[in-house]
């Protein structure tokens, strides 16, 4: 699938930024306004999509040289020992903990578990859509 | 706490085992692993004391409290016993394995990951107080002696064995799954604590004889008692240690604790004091009957590991008779099961070293055939004595420990005919039986013993030169050997440490505790002891048939094939096979169109026939919005783009519409103000078309693909299971909404979002927190579609690389 779109690869190298730089505003966003971990991974997942569509796979795996099922993986941890972290308290799985601190520069912000469990969401979403998305259209 | 650590043990210690085993080739793996059995050995040894006093120990998890689900360890005599059995057998086992297992040549790490699994597994079976963790526990025993047995993977005999055991073992389990259900339903406790305590209630029940027989079953297909014992002999197609370890001194017996341990509620029941006592005999009886016939050293021994379960299990079931009699009987009854016990410990330890016996034999040998070995007595010097000894013991002759509870046991069902039992005349069979067993016993022992060591030599036709062992793998068979004749000089110290509190944990009636149990270990009952004579007698016989033993071993052959009981098992297990085939050929086509017609009629008839039946069916145009007119522009796209993509033949323009589709969806979540959904479908549609056009290349052209294949009834068929799907979903939405029968939750998040949950998005705090259980599956669901798509995928260009068009593939 080698491309040679200008137009499509000028854009896209400015879009790219603009979409990722948006999922990850749409992650933290999430537990206050409408957003998430799923969307986020979604979107990243759309943008790096929008990269394969621009370039080939070969150009894109040299610019992110992630494997993706190694980043389910990682993320799938991450939910599951955010869920299970709570058994060390001695409450219930999955009981979620919050609190507020203020942060210089960013103010009063909450920190809550769920936020772990939702960076778990989001790399799961995009490590399945990607490997799934190399799979199919990366080895023919 | 820490007996539940010592159950878990040495499974926390086989997760170091693997990486042990990679990086220090060096050293045998078996010396890490020896740790945990000689730890717990230890550990177990301490409670012998209180336990004796009868202090039985007691640890409690809670698992749900809310619904009283307390897993209960609870340790007295019996447990404590086979507790020391498994670390204590379990350590010289290991020991030897070491030597047995070259530390270059097998695959370590699995070897002793399996191994310490069903340590772990074992010790959970006898420790546990609650029925459904006694049977994960059981279950895991089966599976790790599957996978020990097919440890040597490569060979067809062990992967044939592995599974023969399996299936045996695992459907016994189920039947005794049903059991402890079946004791649920009637005592409301998993506990088998509070079973026995509420007996009185539940032994009048019908229900109370299925739960007998179920768990019966259990026992029976653990414990090899016939007619089901034939998964032993292909099971020792295992290594040796293993042999000598699961199938002779631990996992077999587990069928006997089980009955042991439920003596207290189903002796008040006749049907199990007569099965386990008449199923045991005939065990008993075959066992040894046919051992006489197998030509494998560990054949041999397998045979006579059932003969002897089956001695142990009748001896359990004469105890039983003691809850249902009265007066002086009683101690008769109670005596056979301190004899069965006894048994047991003696079973452990001459079956082991006979078992290491053989290990070494085919070690040093190269060959397990007894017609191939013979004179082997001035070669291995040590072996000889350590396999005199446990044959010995095994034939039961004095000074060995096999003579005390031989004569214990023959005492225990000449007590039978004493006692004042309903059925008398079958009574009289018992001890009949009992010494025709014991008569080929003594043959099977000597003739494990002669043609082994004895006779002439017949170097020539072993694989290797023999010599002696190395003495590493006479030390644990050297160990066992000792204790047999210690026992036979000292065994009322093993009756009263470990005998007596496991007999009163048995005869809870009888007897409080150990102190009040008088039974008393002589080797000598003065000459007017029947079982004297009968042993005298088993010697005579045995020995005269023993000479003759050229001469009628041959009728073991005149049995015709057809009508074994492996013969049934591999025609049960192949014509099951077959019909299963059949049976799902029919409708597995392997193609996914077939499938979705299957799912989505289904569907539809379960979801209008609940729905009309049932009477769910309600309209209600109560508090509905008006229909605007953007909406109804919406709805012509959306069902425009529908049609086109049943129209169409190009593939590209129908996955362009269906994206069109999800656009239009999307924009329908914009006006019912839910850009949460808006938001995730729009991205979701995207990626999916993307998905689609990635997919693209590797579908076959639409036409090409219709032509031929479907005809017009097909097409029908299609065409009213969709509109049969799309009236359920309506139908069911309409319904849904013209009868809530409960207040929206939306309610309750509105009101806990923030002060409970710390959030502002509803619908992302469901998603992570209120709901996290389903978000959580649900990324585990995707995950293994991820790698179910993967590997689907990679087996395809294998194939492709391997010359196979893709057109066969499909």
């Amino acid at each position: 699938m080698k491309s040679n779109d200008l137009i499509l690869q000028t854009s896209t190298r400015v879009v790219f930024f603009i979409i990722f730089l948006f999922s990850i505003h749409i992650f933290f966003a999430g537990h206050y306004t409408p957003g998430g971990g799923f969307v986020g991974g979604l979107l990243m997942a759309s943008a790096i999509v929008l990269l394969l569509l621009a370039y080939d796979f070969k150009t894109v795996k040299e610019v992110l040289p992630f494997n993706y099922l190694g980043m389910t993986a990682i993320g799938m941890l991450i939910a599951l020992t955010t869920a299970a972290g709570s058994l060390v308290f001695n409450v219930p799985f999955f009981t979620h903990w919050y609190d507020y601190f203020d942060f210089p520069l960013l103010g009063k912000t909450s920190i809550h578990t769920a936020m772990f469990f939702d960076i778990g969401v989001y790399l799961v979403v995009v490590g399945i859509t990607l490997t799934i998305i190399e799979m199919i259209g990366g080895d023919s | 706490m820490l007996l539940f650590m010592a159950i878990v043990l040495p499974i926390l210690l086989a997760i170091f085992i693997p990486l042990a085993y990679r990086s220090m080739k060096s050293i045998h793996t078996g010396w890490f692993v020896l740790l945990a059995p000689v730890l717990l050995f230890l550990f177990y040894l301490r409670f012998l004391s209180p336990v004796q006093q009868g202090e039985a120990q007691l640890a409690r998890a809670s698992w749900v409290p809310s619904l009283d689900f307390y897993f209960d360890i609870y340790i007295d005599g019996l447990s404590l016993l086979f507790s020391l059995l498994i670390t204590g057998i379990g350590s010289l086992v290991v020991l030897y394995s070491i030597f047995y297992l070259d530390k270059t040549k097998e695959n370590l790490g699995n070897f002793y990951v399996y191994l310490l699994m069903f340590m772990s597994a074992m010790l959970g079976v006898v420790q546990f107080d609650h029925t459904l963790a006694l049977y994960f526990f059981w279950e895991l025993t089966s599976i790790s002696s599957f996978l020990l047995i097919a440890y040597w993977y490569k060979r067809d005999a062990s992967r044939f064995g592995a599974l023969k055991s399996m299936m045996i073992t695992v459907s016994g389990g189920l039947m005794m799954l049903v059991g402890f259900l079946t004791l649920y339903v009637l005592t409301g406790t998993y506990s088998i604590r509070e079973t026995i305590a509420q007996v009185d209630t539940i032994v009048d029940q019908p229900l109370f004889t299925v739960a007998v027989v179920l768990v019966l079953l259990g026992a029976f297909t653990k414990s090899a008692q016939f007619p089901f014992y034939i998964w032993l002999p292909d099971a020792m197609e295992a290594p040796t240690p293993v042999s000598a370890y699961l199938h002779s001194a631990t996992m077999v017996k587990a069928g006997l604790y089980l009955v042991a341990r439920f003596t207290p509620v189903f002796a008040y029941s006749e049907v199990w004091v007569w099965l386990v006592t008449g199923i045991g005999l005939l065990t008993l009886f075959w066992g040894s009957l046919f051992a006489v016939k197998q030509t494998d050293l560990k054949g041999i021994l397998a045979f006579s590991t059932v003969s002897q379960l089956g001695l142990i299990m009748s001896l359990l079931g004469l105890g039983g008779f003691a809850y249902l009699v009265t007066g002086d009987a009683v101690e008769t009854f109670t005596f056979a099961t301190f004899a069965a016990i006894f048994h047991l410990f003696n079973h452990a330890t001459f079956k082991g070293s006979l078992f290491m016996v053989a290990g070494i034999v085919d070690h040093e040998t190269g060959t397990r055939d007894i017609r191939k070995l013979g004179g082997l007595m001035s070669l291995m010097p040590v072996t000889f004595t350590i396999a005199m000894i446990g044959s010995l013991s095994m034939a039961g002759l004095p000074p060995f420990n096999g003579f005390l509870s031989k004569e214990m046991f023959l005492d225990a069902v000449l007590g039978l005919l004493h006692a004042d039992i309903s059925t008398m005349t079958v009574a009289y069979l018992v001890p009949i039986v009992a010494w025709v067993a014991s008569v080929f016993t003594f043959i099977y022992s000597i003739y494990f013993l002669w043609y082994t060591f004895m006779g002439s030599r017949k170097e020539e036709q072993l694989p290797k030169v023999p010599h002696e062992a190395p003495i590493g793998m006479l030390i644990s068979p050297a160990i066992l050997g000792s204790l047999v004749i210690l026992v036979f000089f000292i065994p009322n110290v093993v009756g009263d440490w470990l005998v007596k509190p496991a007999t009163a944990a048995i005869q809870s009636s009888s007897f409080a505790s150990a102190a009040d149990i008088e039974f008393y270990i002589k080797a000598w009952h003065g000459w007017t002891s029947p079982a004297l004579w009968m042993t005298v007698g088993v010697v005579v016989v045995g020995f005269l048939l023993y000479k003759m033993l050229p001469k009628w071993q041959s009728i073991y052959s005149k049995w015709p094939e057809r009508f074994t009981l492996n013969r049934g098992y591999d025609t049960l297990m192949d014509g099951s096979l077959n019909w299963n085939r059949a049976l799902s050929d029919r409708f597995m086509t392997g193609s996914i169109r077939d499938y979705l017609v299957y799912m989505f009629a289904g569907m539809a008839i379960l979801g209008i026939t609940t729905l009309f039946t049932q009477g769910g069916f309600a309209i209600s145009t109560e508090g509905l919005a008006p229909i605007r007119l953007f909406e109804i522009v919406l709805t012509i796209i959306l069902v425009g783009s529908v049609m086109a993509i049943l129209i169409t033949w190009s593939r590209l323009t129908a996955v362009i519409a269906l994206g069109g589709v999800g656009y239009t969806v999307a924009l329908f979540y914009v006006i019912f103000k839910a850009p949460d959904l808006a938001l995730t479908q729009l991205v979701i549609e995207t990626i999916s078309v993307a998905l689609f056009l990635t997919a693209f290349y590797h579908l076959p052209k639409l036409d090409k693909h219709y032509k031929g294949k479907e005809d017009t009834s097909f097409r029908l068929g299609n065409f009213l299971i969709s509109i049969a799907v799309g009236l359920t979903v309506t139908l069911i939405g309409i319904s849904a909404y013209a009868q809530r029968q409960m207040t929206s939750i939306s309610e309750y998040y509105k009101e806990t979002v923030y002060t409970e949950a710390g959030g502002g998005n509803i619908v992302n705090v469901i998603l992570v927190d209120y709901r996290g259980f389903d978000t959580l599956f649900e990324i585990g669901v995707l995950m293994i579609a991820s790698i179910g798509i993967i590997s689907m995928i990679t087996l395809r260009l294998q194939k492709k690389k391997k010359g196979v068009t893709v057109d066969e593939i499909e």
